[in-house]
């Protein structure tokens, strides 16, 4: 089976973010790190590929920088990287990034496209089903359990009160949610075998797709910030003063 | 220009982040729903009363609606020509928008908390944790597709009624139609709800282990308030899902939000920011929640909230 997992670096969510003033854009710099949700979508590609001897490419657009984040997954044992990097895809929506996926998917063929849910920078959260919807199959979306079961998939798919258990022929799109499995780490060898993995860099062009965001930012402003209010120290007697705070409160 | 908004049936008819987005619609001018699910008598007076005139009813269709509800969506789009598209940003309705945007071809903004149409339409998102708003606008033609976050407006009947129905019923979406529900479990359907409760009380990774959420819940328990959780500890799997609070999980605004062993993370301060009062407890004086919360108690949740616990049921 061939299983696609697309991956996102994004600037280190420890660091401080920022937007460039002129273009509105994220700033992001060369050593950018692996989306840590993304671990969860590697981890299930990784899994499906053990129980079908099926292979896991990595399917990744934006700007390759250092490639410490691509390594990051790469370690995790995925034999190889398809990258689209190209400076005419900077100002890419969602759809966009949509398109080129879908393109590449179609380029390297594809039982199973893994995604997260949504990135941890964008967090648009509609590239997994833009990207169904291009290649005309069902959109597995906010699986929390993913199984073979013979020839289909078997997901647990959140729901806004629970779940449901949802069957589901191949191909098809499978978003998963963070928590969905236990991420391996990657072990010396991995990250050392991680150096060598073959890596594809493609264009837009290669994929026939053009960029046109059809939105402009037309303004950026701070939000208006909420006081900090009274802070105390429990010396055991903290509880009371939260007691009192939810009588004033009303709503005890 | 007529403003579209797209609703799912909930078994309570349409559910309340759908009637949030109608609202707002119905404050710009005409507002149409596009209701996916039979529609009852009850469901389309709901409808009509918080401002739509015109409901589309989409019917029929498999387990997982999304596919073969973006297809009806799009014909519809063709033919009347809307100027915009709203969605609330539930599990069905964001699949129905990526879809509908990828089978169109126009862009969709996510995350919206503000959305001001007139001739075109300009959307507020907030980024970095909610502290810079960002308003972006459509350049190219429509309709604009907006997905919003829900409680970003509130609910308000207006007193309206349907005038026209048109039920359109679901095409058959082939492959990509084709998954099934074999199963469904319900696992927050008791007590008080996020998405209702004046009062909410929150854990995070602070409370040290899965059966340290039992104190969350015997102060829960004498308050009448609903639980809630950070992903940090939904990731760990401490709690479901669907208590999750953030960016990810759910978006709050009760009178009083209570955080406890929670750090104050961007992606958990999205969710309940908002809320009227905030109360933080967590042992370390530095944690970013306290920069938000009106009372800070800086010591151990282990220690507070059992004594919280036994005081508030004590009054009972």
């Amino acid at each position: 089976m061939q299983i696609l997992v697309c991956v996102k670096q994004i600037p280190d969510p420890a660091s401080p973010s920022s937007l460039d003033p002129d273009t509105s854009r994220l700033v992001r710099p060369p050593e950018q790190v692996l989306d840590d949700t993304d671990r969860y979508g590697i981890e299930v590609g990784l899994q499906l590929a053990e129980q079908t001897e099926g292979a896991v490419t990595l399917l990744s657009m934006g700007p390759t920088g250092t490639m410490q984040g691509i390594r990051q997954a790469l370690a995790m044992g995925v034999g190889k990287a398809v990258l689209i990097d190209d400076p005419a895809l900077e100002d890419s929506d969602a759809l966009t990034t949509a398109k080129v996926l879908a393109a590449a998917a179609r380029r390297e063929g594809f039982d199973v496209l893994v995604t997260g849910v949504e990135s941890t920078d964008g967090y648009s959260g509609v590239v997994p089903q833009m990207t169904a919807e291009l290649l005309g199959v069902p959109a597995l979306t906010f699986a929390r359990r993913v199984e073979m079961d013979g020839p289909a998939l078997r997901i647990e798919r959140q729901t806004a009160s629970g779940f449901d258990v949802v069957l589901s022929p191949l191909p098809a799109v499978l978003s998963v949610t963070a928590g969905a499995v236990e991420p391996r780490y990657p072990t010396f060898r991995g990250i050392m075998a991680a150096r060598s993995k073959p890596v594809d860099t493609l264009t837009a062009a290669d994929l026939s797709v053009s960029c046109d965001p059809g939105q402009t930012v037309v303004s950026v402003a701070p939000a208006p910030e909420r006081q900090a209010g009274e802070v105390v120290e429990d010396s055991g007697t903290g509880h009371l003063r939260i007691v009192e705070f939810l009588e004033a409160a009303r709503v005890v | 220009m007529a403003v579209w908004v797209f609703a799912e049936a909930t078994e309570r008819g349409p559910g309340e982040p759908a009637l949030e987005v109608l609202s707002k619609a119905a404050s710009h001018g005409e507002a149409v729903a596009v209701y996916l699910g039979q529609a009852s008598g009850e469901a389309l007076a709901v409808l009509g009363a918080h401002g739509a005139s015109t409901v589309y009813n989409l019917t029929g269709g498999g387990d997982l609606p999304a596919a073969a509800a973006t297809a009806a969506l799009a014909e519809l789009v063709e033919r009347e020509s809307p100027g915009a598209v709203l969605f609330a940003q539930t599990y069905t309705s964001r699949d129905v928008a990526g879809r509908l945007a990828a089978r169109i071809d126009r862009p969709v903004i996510s995350n919206a908390v503000d959305v001001a149409i007139d001739d075109g339409c300009t959307v507020t998102t907030e980024v970095f944790g909610g502290t810079q708003l960002v308003r972006t606008a459509f350049t190219g033609p429509g309709p604009h597709l907006v997905l919003v976050r829900p409680k970003s407006f509130s609910a308000e009947e207006r007193g309206g009624t349907v005038s026209r129905v048109e039920e359109y019923p679901l095409p058959d979406a082939g492959h990509a139609g084709s998954p099934q529900v074999v199963d469904t479990t319900v696992e927050q359907a008791e007590g008080p709800q996020l998405g209702s409760a004046k009062v909410i009380i929150s854990g995070g990774r602070g409370l040290g282990s899965a059966e340290a959420y039992s104190l969350i819940e015997s102060v829960a328990e004498p308050l009448g308030a609903a639980t809630g959780a950070t992903r940090a500890i939904v990731d760990a799997g401490w709690v479901p899902y669907a208590k999750q609070v953030g960016q990810t999980g759910k978006t709050v605004k009760p009178e009083v939000y209570i955080a406890c062993g929670v750090s104050g993370a961007m992606q958990h301060l999205v969710g309940m920011k908002d809320s009227k009062r905030i109360v933080a407890i967590n042992k370390d004086p530095e944690a970013p929640i306290f920069s938000v919360a009106d009372l800070g108690i800086v010591g151990d949740v282990h220690h507070v909230l059992p004594r919280l616990a036994e005081t508030l049921r004590s009054r009972d």
